[in-house]
């Protein structure tokens, strides 16, 4: 038997003293600074993610910064070509006041940018209108895609701009006459991807849609739609690049407000900064375009 | 007799790139109603062809089957089906692909909220209610298969047609869901034909196993009566010589008589 008998509740309660807490050890390391953030968790996963952004735009910056110094050399070598400095000073100049308005046949550039989209945008959701009903009907009915075979690829090949006069000559006007253009020539893809992807889908949905004895509604609101959005989304996809890639062209040849005729104005004024730009913002509004309907469909696709 | 189901000398014959290819070949088979027949034989025989003739998804090339006294000459709500590889569209979740079928059958006659409790039934009868909500993607092999089942349930078919419906099932679901199916089939007392590969589960669950012989023209190759009393106990089956017997049977066709013909390399 001990002589110091041990009382554990009775040490219990001294520990819990308000007092014994507030103590700080004799020997208390200093209070030390606040850890640097890149040396907690969240600043080390924000340099990681940042590393990782730093590699990826790597190559790409590196094939812009080559793509810019050759430029410069070309343009040195030349006497026509401005090099991007100039180029980039006139932007600045141009994109300071965009939405100008001196009367139709001198608007700041962001009129001509939204000009040109409006074209796009009616002749493309014409199309769209149009082509997706007869992607549809042609996927689904084999007697009419016989039917409209030979029409199909007897147009689908003809350059958009050898519709300009034909439009031109049934509307008289320039503006509707550019629209028919976008229209005729970005309706192509959307019919073709919407038919083969009603002919694509899978046997075992329409067993399904047979076992099941759904309606000719149901099946075109459950099945075959569903099932064919992604090829239908490719085909807007094309569609637009297309429409894109032609209203340039034929702005050029029908004038007015737009960014084609812009390019054509601004060559008969020798204004060749200018075009350059026009072609960098042809460039990024394609692209834009690209990349928004590149995620409307991920959105659609159900996997 | 009078037959529910009458198979009268069916033949398939698919038009294939390299010609004509025979399937089946003079499949003849009755069937009472309420009565349970499983088809048995080995992979590629024509099982799930001649489900599908069944099914009313394809005409046979020769011959004639009646359902009812009726020739069959579509798919019809009468009949469910459960597909080999669950057939789930994608893009519904699994409650939208059982009220997809529920809908159909009964949204003429029934409410809303019926309808809606039918499809949960049916997905609760196959332990998915708690995964009504997720799509198919979500889902694993085993789980697609009984949501499967579930929209076929759901139609309360007369006559159920299941290709191989618990293939991808671990040991323990599959034995319960074959319970299930078992209690199913005597309160609805439907005509059912199931494909399996499971030499017990085809005598633990069916009145007669229908034998295919190996392909191409293939055809039944025997037929044998399974009178063990209902209802069944996997357990007390286990002890009986009766379905040791009828097993042995079963194996004593697929093993010595079909042996699977050695692959041409
Ligand atoms: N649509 C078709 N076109 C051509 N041949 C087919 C078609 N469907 C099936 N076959 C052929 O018919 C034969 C039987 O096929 P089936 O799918 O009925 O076999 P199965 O017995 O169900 O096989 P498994 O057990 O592997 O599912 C196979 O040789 C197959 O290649
Ligand atoms: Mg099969």
């Amino acid at each position: 038997m001990s002589a110091v008998t041990f009382h554990e509740d009775r040490l219990d309660t001294v520990m819990k003293r308000a007092d014994t807490h507030t103590i700080p050890p004799a020997e208390a390391p200093p209070r030390s600074r606040p850890t640097p953030f890149f040396e907690t968790e969240r600043g080390r996963a924000w340099l990681a993610g940042a590393g990782g952004l730093l590699r990826a735009a790597v190559p790409p910056g590196i094939g812009l910064a080559l793509f810019v110094l050759l430029w410069h050399l070309v343009a040195a070598s030349s006497d026509g070509l401005p090099g991007p400095a100039p180029t980039w000073e006139a932007a600045k100049a141009l994109f300071a006041d965009p939405f100008y308005d001196n009367g139709p046949n001198d608007m700041g550039i962001g009129w001509n940018i939204l000009h040109s989209l409006y074209r796009v945008g009616v002749g493309f959701g014409l199309a769209a209108l149009v082509g997706i009903p007869a992607g549809f009907l042609l996927g689904r009915f084999a007697f009419l895609s016989g039917m409209a075979a030979p029409i199909i690829s007897l147009l689908r090949p003809v350059s958009p701009l050898a519709w300009l006069p034909i439009g031109l000559m049934v509307f008289q006007v320039a503006e509707p006459a550019s629209i028919f253009v976008i229209f005729i020539s970005s309706i192509w893809p959307i019919i073709l991807n919407t038919a083969a992807g009603v002919a694509r889908v899978p046997q075992d949905y329409m067993n399904v849609a047979r076992v099941l004895n759904l309606s000719e509604w149901k099946i075109f609101t459950r099945i075959l739609f569903p099932s064919v959005l992604p090829h239908l989304m490719t085909g807007i996809r094309l569609s637009i690049g297309v429409a894109w890639l032609v209203i340039v062209a034929a702005e050029m040849l029908t004038g007015g407000v737009g960014i084609g005729f812009w390019v054509w104005d601004e060559w008969n004024n020798l204004n060749v900064e200018h075009i350059l730009i026009a072609i960098f913002i042809v460039g990024i509004v394609g692209l834009l375009l690209e990349q928004t309907l590149m995620w409307v469909a991920k959105r659609f696709s159900y996997a | 007799m009078h037959h529910y189901l009458q198979i009268e000398n069916a033949s398939m014959v698919f038009d294939t790139k390299n010609g004509k290819f025979t399937a089946l070949a003079g499949i003849d088979l009755h069937m009472r109603q309420g009565e349970f027949v499983s088809l048995i034989g080995h992979s590629g025989c024509g099982k799930s062809t001649l489900l599908n003739l069944v099914a009313g998804l394809n005409e046979p090339t020769e011959g004639v089957l009646l359902l009812a006294e009726k020739e069959i000459k579509g798919p019809g709500p009468e009949r469910g089906v459960v597909f080999q590889n669950h057939s789930l569209l994608p893009w519904l979740s699994c409650y939208g692909n059982v009220h997809l079928a529920v809908e159909r059958v009964f949204g003429a006659s029934e409410s809303k909220r019926r309808l809606r409790e039918r499809a949960m039934a049916a997905l609760e009868l196959v332990g998915l209610a708690h995964a009504a909500h997720k799509h198919p993607h979500e889902i694993s092999g085993g789980m697609k298969q009984r949501v499967g089942i579930a929209r076929a349930l759901a139609m309360e078919p007369k006559v159920l047609l299941l290709d191989e419906p618990f293939g991808a099932l671990d040991a323990l679901t599959r034995a319960s869901l074959q319970d299930e199916l078992m209690r199913i089939v005597r309160d609805t007392a439907a005509t059912v034909i199931m494909v399996t590969h499971d030499v017990d589960e085809a005598v633990l669950l069916s009145d007669r196993i229908v034998m295919l012989t190996n392909g191409p023209a293939a055809t039944i190759g025997e037929i044998l009566e399974v009178d063990l009393p209902r209802p069944r106990d996997r357990l007390q089956l286990a002890e009986d010589p009766g379905y040791h017997h009828l097993r042995s049977q079963v194996l004593a066709f697929l093993y010595q008589k079909q042996r699977r013909p050695a692959k041409a390399a």
